[in-house]
């Protein structure tokens, strides 16, 4: 067989070598090459009506924490950055609990049905994880803004008098990106529960273990890397959200993504926001890291 | 094996199956609304004013629309076609052969666009194309089809990389042992068969792009709005009912797309 298959029309490396490079340079030009400009724009000074001027400079990164008071030069936190940051990794933290606490069930749901609904309910998980975006947030500020669905519902219904304000809140941009997000949970924990085996659930039982046992001890153990894939997938976007917060925060609940545009925009320093973007870049890093090192440790297990 | 396992239920655990069925309804309720409401002959959410096709008709009817349609047509397909051709060739390089050196690189590379939040992405092609399109006087659609075709590559890469793993080597090996060259085994063997992968990564390429927000609102030039990028800007109204009916016109497009992505994906049993 050994030489049967040298006969592949692919076979040399350097023929995968000219077969991966024209994605390659694409990649280099439109996606990772940038990435390094905005490295260096990060470094340079802020140009009076947006831009940069070709002047190293660290101010940038300076002023992704301090602000210098114009007055008495003093350095000072900006607390406006901090709430911004907390703010960002808060939501985040929570929306990825929330998705995975609703999540769960639902992906366990899919799993226990007979084979044949399967594909059914999990096209039902796939429309929503393929739906726009920008579509999926309008469509629930239709629901949850003054004059939207819920509020002419509990109007009409006697419930409240005045409309309830949630569209512009914390609350709301939580919603919304639980909504927006719930489905890159579903689908990774039903990968790690389709291949559960249902007799280790029998043996628990038979072996007096209680339903939280069981649960807790069986079931969650060994979709883990599945918890760990959607909790990636769910995070890393929140972390970097920027047209959910936009809609649904409107100016007021801004998060990163949406600060890193205003410093571009209005804001006029693109050094500032290009070093928030690093920072963004680091952190998400980071948290791949953890995934995959996670993976890795599992593959020794398993 | 499968055939003995026994079908195990949900009720195993209390409220799981309350808890999944209350999902599935707050994830279709307002998309659900939002269609409803596009044939809604009133303009507000708070009342039904009949059946009515007036949206689709005052969309249908606004050039902005229409210039936004055209767009995202353009820019979908032609960075559909490009990704496609670019992952195709990137798989038939990266699987059935031995690892070579790099090899890992090179699938960080390509699955890069989708490790990097939007945000970052967007930020650095703004200034790189700010800078281009001042050096240069060009501020075509070709800066926004290079940008999708960069992050498309790894939706078109991934379902053709599926297929050629799950490929049988033995007809490539007939075909050249029958003295066929290099490029008519390809042309003849391996392209039929990859077919259906490649047409499945076009569609995922061409979803993705028709999707994307935040990488063409910061690198668009004046004119250049997409449908969601024409969208974004109108959210500010309060009431946009003829959003609403661009909004399913673009869901209708990715449900039509998935269905066929599903058909050209699915094992044959």
């Amino acid at each position: 067989m050994a030489g049967a298959s040298d006969i592949l029309t692919i076979r040399s490396t350097r023929r995968a070598w000219a077969l991966v490079t024209p994605a390659l340079i694409v990649l280099a030009l439109a996606a990772i090459g940038p990435l390094l400009v905005v490295l260096v724009y990060s470094f340079l000074t802020a140009g009076e009506y947006g831009g940069v001027e070709w002047t190293f400079s660290t101010d940038g990164w300076f002023k992704v924490l301090f602000e210098r008071d114009i007055f008495d030069d003093t350095l000072t936190l900006a607390d406006a950055h901090l709430t911004i940051f907390w703010r960002s990794v808060s939501l985040s933290l929570v929306t990825t609990v929330l998705t995975f606490l609703a999540g769960f069930p639902t992906a366990w749901f899919i799993a226990t049905r007979a084979p044949q609904q399967r594909a059914f309910w999990l096209f039902l998980i796939t429309i929503p994880f393929w739906t726009n975006l920008l579509v999926r947030t309008f469509a629930i500020n239709q629901v949850i803004r003054n004059e939207g669905l819920l509020n002419t519902a509990l109007l009409s219904l006697g419930v409240i008098s005045q409309p309830l304000q949630m569209t512009y809140t914390q609350g709301a941009l939580l919603i919304g990106m639980v909504y927006v997000y719930l489905p890159l949970m579903v689908l990774p924990l039903y990968a790690a529960l389709e291949r559960f085996d249902p007799r280790l659930l029998e043996a628990g039982y038979d072996l007096y273990a209680s339903r939280w046992q069981v649960l807790t001890r069986i079931i969650l153990p060994i979709s883990r890397p599945g918890i760990v894939a959607g909790s990636i997938l769910v995070f890393v976007p929140c972390l970097g959200a920027y047209v959910t917060p936009r809609i649904l925060g409107g100016g007021k609940m801004m998060m990163l993504g949406n600060f890193i545009e205003l410093q571009f925009g209005q804001g006029r320093n693109w050094p500032l926001g290009a070093a928030l973007s690093i920072v963004l870049l680091v952190i998400v890093t980071l948290a791949l890291l953890v995934y995959v090192r996670t993976l890795s440790r599992e593959n020794r297990h398993g | 094996m499968a055939e003995q396992r026994r079908h195990f239920s949900a009720a195993d655990i209390p409220g799981f199956g309350l808890t999944a069925m209350a999902v599935f309804v707050a994830l279709y309720l307002p998309i659900v609304t939002l269609v409803v409401y596009s044939f809604n002959a009133s303009a507000s959410v708070a009342e039904w004013g009949g059946l009515s096709l007036d949206w689709y008709r005052k969309a249908a009817g606004n050039a902005e629309v229409l210039n936004a349609t055209a767009n995202s047509l353009i820019i979908a397909s032609l960075a559909a076609l490009f990704s496609t051709t670019l992952a195709t060739l990137a798989a038939l390089g990266t699987t059935r052969r031995a690892p070579f050196r790099g090899m890992t690189a090179v699938y960080a590379a390509i699955n890069q666009p989708l490790m990097v939040p939007e945000i970052v992405t967007a930020v650095a092609l703004l200034v790189v194309t700010a800078a281009l399109k001042q050096a240069t006087g060009y501020t075509g659609l070709g800066y926004l089809v290079m940008a999708h075709t960069a992050f498309c590559i790894p939706f078109a890469y991934l379902p053709i990389r599926a297929r050629l793993e799950g490929m049988d080597l033995s007809f490539e090996t007939a075909a050249a042992d029958l003295y066929a060259s290099d490029w008519q085994v390809f042309r003849h063997v391996t392209l039929p068969l990859l077919l259906p992968g490649i047409l499945a990564g076009a569609m995922l390429a061409f979803v993705t792009s028709l999707d994307d927000v935040v990488i063409t609102e910061f690198i668009k030039s004046p004119g250049q709005d997409t449908l969601p990028t024409y969208m974004l800007g109108q959210l500010r109204r309060a009431m946009t009912p003829d959003v609403n009916a661009i909004s399913s016109m673009l869901m209708g497009v990715t449900i039509l797309m998935l269905f066929a992505f599903f058909l050209l994906t699915r094992k044959k049993a």
